[in-house]
C-alpha cells in the first residue's frame, strides 16, 4: 500500500515523538467494593464503613474498601491465633510448598498485579512490571527455601516461631512490602495480620485471592484495610506477639512508644535521607544514571532514595550539566504508558508535602532546576527537580521529602564526604561512585547506613538484608537476617 | 594536519579518558531497548532507518553484477512505491567502487568504500593511505577505514592517531568513517578511548565494527560511543557522526538503535549526515514492517526483491 508523496514528506518532517503505548487493562477485574480477608474468607466489615481508593493519575475512584474497626481487628487476630497452632506445627517442607505455590501464582498473575499496582499507586508500569512484581515473587521463592532449613540457618540453636505477627506497610511498594513482611513470617511458622496503606490496598486484596487459590490454610494470612487508626488498633492488640512496621519515622516513634513494656517484638523500617556520593574518578555517565535511578525511581517515593547528591567539587559542573541534560529526556505522564519514566505522585497529601518542602528550599536560598515538562491536567504530579547551592542546614537537605526532588551538595575530600553523609538523623542507605576499589571499602566502613551501594543504586535482592541505622529504624528484612525478627532462638 | 602531541602526551591523555562502568552501561542500554515504539513513531523510525542505511556487500565473491543489483535496490528499495526513500549509501570493497559509482550517478545515493586493509588493518601505512586515495579517486564519497587494533592494544596510541590523520588527509573531501572494531577492544574503557582518539584525529564518523568479527555492533557499545560523541561535542563544538554496523538484521533492532541515539544525542543526530546503519539484510525486514504498519497485515516475502 503506497502513500502519497505529500504524506511521505510529512513523515520526513516529523520528530521522534513516541506514540502512546498504553498497557492493556481489559484483563484486570477490580471489584466495586471489597471486604476484609479474615479466616480465609472475604467478610463484611463489622464497622460497615468503607472508603474509596482512587487512581492518583486520574483522580478516578477504583473501588471502595472496608475500614476495619476494633472488632474487625480482633476477629483477624483471633483467626490468625487459631491458625498458628496448626501452621507452626506443620512439617516445614509442607509450609515451603505453600510459599512456592504463592510465588508461582504471583508470577502467573504478574501482568494483572502490575496493572493494579500502577493504577492504584501511580507508579510507571515499567517499574511495577520489571521491579515490584518480579521481586515480590522472588521474595516468596527465597523464603520458601528457608522454611525447612531453619535449623541450619542458626547452628546449635533451636528456632521457634513467635505467634501472630501484626504488620503495617506503606504505599510506595505495596505488593513488594507485603512480600517482604509475609514471606519470612510464614516461612518461620508465624501467622500474620497485615494492613496495607489506605491509598494502595488493592494489590494486597488481590493477594488475598492468591492465598485462596494457593489453598493456604484459613487464617494463616489475614488482610485488613483501613487508615492509621486501624493500624494502631492492630499493633496494640494483645494477641499480636510481633509487630513489623514500614513507614514514616514519626509513626514509627509512636509505635515504639506504645509498645514499650508490652513484651512484643518490634522491627521498624523508617525514613531516610541517603547520600549518593560521586568522586571525581567516577564513570560519569553511569553515575548520572545512578543518580536518576536513585531519586526519580518511583517518583522518589523510596525510603532509601538517594535524595542528597554529594559531588566532589572538581567535577560538579560537568556532572550537573550531564544530569540536567538527562532530566530533559525523562518522560512524565500516564503511568500505564510503557514509555513513562515518572508517574503520578501517590496522593494529594503527599503532593502537598512535597510542594511545601520545595517552597522552603526556594525560600532558604537554594537554586531550583526543573526541565521543561508538561504536567497532565488531572491527577497529582510533580516534575523532576534539582536543587543546587544547598547547605547542610537547609530543610531540603535534612528532611525526607519522599518525592522527585534532589538536593546537591559538594565536598572536597573523602573525609568531608563521610562527615556530610553521616550528618543526618537517618541512616538507611548510601551510594558511592568511584573507580577505586579501595575507596569503596574505606567509605563503606565509615558510612552509618544499613546499605551501601557501590557504583549502583536502588538494587534489591531477597538474599540481601535491608534495614537502617539511627532514626531509619532497626531490624533487617531479606536474607537469613530477615528470619531473625520472626524467630525465638532457644 | 600533523599532530603537535608527542607520544607520552597522547599516552597519558588516553589514560586520563574517563572510565565506563560496564554493568551500568549494559543496564542503561537494556532499559532503552524496552521502549515501546508504536504506530506513527514506528513508521517514522522505519522510514529513517532506510534513509540512514549503508546497504552493504563485502564478500570476496562480489562482482560488477552483484554491485549493480545492489545499487538498483539502494536507489529504489521497493519497486513501484515511490514513498519509500533511497538508502544513504552503498558500501563496497575498493575494487567495486567504480562499478557502484557508475550505477549510482545522479541518484543521490553515496558510494562508501572500506579501505586500509579491511578488516584486519594489519598492513603497511603507506599501502593503507594509497588504498584510501585510490578508492576516492575511483569515485568513493565516503571511506570506512579500520583502526590499527594491534597498535591500539599495545598502547601505541600515537601510531593509531597518526594513521587516522594521514588517511583523513588522503580522503580529501570524502567523508571519513573510522571503524573501531569494538569486538576486539575488550572493554568499554577501550571503546571510549578509541572513540575519543578517532574523533581527535579528525574522524567525521565513528563506526562500531567491520561485521567480520563477533561480537559486532551491540546496543551498549553504541551507547558508550554516543556518550563519547556527546562529550566530544561539548568540549570541541564539533559534531561527529555515528555508524552501527554488523549483526543488525531486524527492524526491531534498528529501532532500538534509534531510541538510544535519540535519548543520548538527541533529535539533531537523527539524519543521514550524522547517523548510519550498516547492514546487508536489514532492508527487506524494514520494508515488510512498513507494509505491515500501513496495511495491518504481513505480506509474503516473495513481494520483496532479493538482490
Amino acid at each position: 500500500m503506497a502513500i502519497t508523496k505529500r504524506q511521505a514528506a510529512d513523515l520526513a518532517k516529523q520528530t521522534f515523538d513516541y506514540a502512546p503505548a498504553p498497557e492493556a487493562i481489559d484483563h484486570v477485574r477490580i471489584q466495586p467494593r471489597y471486604g476484609l480477608f479474615i479466616g480465609g474468607k472475604m467478610v463484611e466489615p463489622h464497622s460497615k464503613k468503607r472508603f474509596p481508593t482512587i487512581n492518583p493519575a486520574t483522580e478516578q475512584k477504583l473501588s471502595e474498601v472496608a475500614e476495619a474497626d476494633a472488632i474487625d481487628v480482633g476477629k483477624a487476630v483471633s483467626a490468625a491465633g487459631t491458625a498458628f497452632t496448626s501452621w507452626s506445627r506443620m512439617a516445614p517442607s509442607r509450609r515451603a510448598r505453600y510459599l512456592f505455590r504463592i510465588s508461582r501464582l504471583i508470577q502467573e498473575r504478574a501482568r494483572e498485579l502490575a496493572v493494579v499496582e500502577t493504577m492504584d499507586g501511580g507508579k510507571p508500569i515499567k517499574e511495577s512490571r520489571d521491579v515490584d512484581i518480579p521481586l515480590s515473587a522472588a521474595h516468596f521463592f527465597y523464603y520458601a527455601g528457608w522454611a525447612d532449613k531453619l535449623e541450619w540457618a542458626f547452628p546449635n540453636r533451636r528456632p521457634r516461631p513467635l505467634g501472630v505477627a501484626g504488620q503495617v506497610i506503606p504505599w510506595n511498594f505495596p505488593l513488594l512490602m507485603l512480600a517482604w513482611k509475609i514471606a519470612p513470617a510464614l516461612a518461620a511458622g508465624n501467622t500474620v495480620v497485615l494492613k496495607p496503606a489506605e491509598t494502595t490496598p488493592l494489590s494486597a486484596l488481590l493477594f488475598a485471592e492468591i492465598c485462596q487459590q494457593a489453598e493456604l490454610p484459613a487464617g494463616v494470612v489475614n488482610i485488613i484495610t483501613g487508615a492509621g487508626k486501624t493500624g494502631s488498633l492492630l499493633v496494640s492488640h494483645p494477641g499480636v506477639k510481633k509487630v513489623a512496621f514500614t513507614g514514616s519515622t514519626e509513626v514509627g516513634k509512636l509505635i515504639q512508644r506504645s509498645l514499650a513494656g508490652s513484651g512484643k517484638r518490634l522491627t521498624l523500617e523508617l525514613g531516610g535521607k541517603a547520600a549518593n556520593i560521586v568522586f571525581e574518578d567516577a564513570p560519569l555517565d553511569q553515575a548520572v544514571e545512578g543518580i536518576v535511578n536513585g531519586i526519580y525511581f518511583n517518583q522518589g517515593h523510596v525510603c532509601c532514595a538517594g535524595s542528597r547528591l554529594l559531588v566532589q567539587e572538581s567535577i560538579a559542573k560537568p556532572l550537573l550539566e550531564k544530569l540536567k541534560q538527562r532530566l530533559s529526556t525523562l518522560r512524565l505522564g500516564d503511568p500505564l504508558d510503557k514509555n513513562t519514566d515518572i508517574g503520578a505522585i501517590n496522593s494529594k497529601a503527599q503532593l502537598e508535602k512535597i510542594q511545601a518542602l520545595v517552597e522552603s528550599g526556594i525560600e532558604e536560598g537554594a537554586e531550583i532546576y526543573q526541565p521543561e515538562c508538561k504536567l497532565p491536567e488531572r491527577g497529582y504530579w510533580f516534575p523532576p527537580t534539582i536543587f543546587t547551592n544547598v547547605s547542610q542546614s537547609y530543610r531540603i537537605a535534612r528532611e525526607e521529602i519522599f518525592g522527585p526532588v534532589l538536593s546537591v551538595l559538594t565536598f572536597r575530600t573523602p573525609a568531608e564526604a563521610v562527615e556530610k553523609a553521616n550528618n543526618t538523623p537517618y541512616g538507611l542507605s548510601a551510594g558511592v561512585w568511584t573507580d577505586k576499589g579501595s575507596r569503596i571499602l574505606w567509605m563503606a566502613e565509615r558510612m552509618r547506613a544499613g546499605v551501601v551501594w557501590a557504583n549502583t543504586f536502588n538494587r534489591f535482592d531477597p538474599t540481601s538484608p535491608f534495614g537502617g541505622y539511627k532514626e531509619s529504624g532497626y531490624g533487617r528484612e531479606g536474607g537469613v537476617h530477615g528470619l531473625l525478627p520472626y524467630l525465638e532462638l532457644v | 594536519m600533523a599532530t603537535a602531541l608527542s607520544l607520552t602526551h597522547l599516552g597519558s591523555l588516553m589514560r586520563g579518558v574517563r572510565s565506563v562502568d560496564e554493568v551500568g552501561a549494559n543496564e542503561r542500554a537494556a532499559s532503552l531497548a524496552k521502549r515501546s515504539i508504536k504506530k506513527s513513531s514506528k513508521l517514522w523510525a522505519l522510514d529513517l532507518s532506510i534513509r540512514c542505511m549503508d546497504l552493504t556487500t563485502l564478500e570476496g565473491s562480489d562482482t560488477p553484477g552483484k554491485v549493480a543489483a545492489l545499487s538498483a535496490k539502494a536507489i529504489r528499495p521497493k519497486p513501484g512505491d515511490s514513498s519509500i526513500p533511497s538508502v544513504a549509501a552503498i558500501c563496497v570493497y575498493p575494487a567495486r567502487v567504480a562499478d557502484a559509482s557508475e550505477r549510482l550517478q545522479g541518484s543521490g545515493v553515496k558510494v562508501a568504500s572500506v579501505a586500509t586493509a579491511f578488516p584486519s588493518g594489519q598492513s603497511f601505512t603507506s599501502i593503507k593511505v594509497a588504498e584510501a586515495r585510490d578508492a576516492v579517486d575511483a569515485g568513493a564519497d565516503e571511506v570506512d577505514m579500520v583502526i590499527d587494533r594491534g597498535a591500539f592494544l599495545s598502547g601505541d596510541y600515537q601510531k593509531v592517531y597518526d594513521e587516522i590523520v594521514a588517511i583523513k588527509e588522503a580522503c580529501g573531501s570524502a567523508h571519513l568513517k573510522v571503524i573501531l572494531e569494538t569486538g576486539e577492544l575488550g572493554t568499554y574503557d577501550g571503546v571510549r578511548r578509541a572513540s575519543i582518539l578517532a574523533m581527535a584525529a579528525g574522524a567525521d564518523f565513528i563506526k562500531t565494527s567491520t561485521g567480520k568479527v563477533q561480537p559486532a555492533a551491540t546496543l551498549p557499545v553504541s551507547l558508550v560511543m554516543m556518550e563519547a560523541i556527546r562529550d566530544f561535542m561539548r568540549e570541541t563544538g564539533r559534531p561527529v557522526g555515528f555508524k552501527a554496523a554488523g549483526g543488525i538484521r531486524t527492524s526491531k533492532q534498528a529501532i532500538a538503535y534509534l531510541v538510544v541515539l535519540y535519548e543520548t544525542l538527541g533529535a539533531e543526530w537523527m539524519t543521514p549526515d550524522r547517523f548510519r546503519l550498516g547492514a546487508s539484510t536489514l532492508l527487506n525486514d524494514v520494508l515488510m514492517q512498513i507494509d505491515k504498519e500501513r496495511s495491518g497485515v504481513y505480506q509474503s516475502p516473495d513481494y520483496f526483491t532479493i538482490d
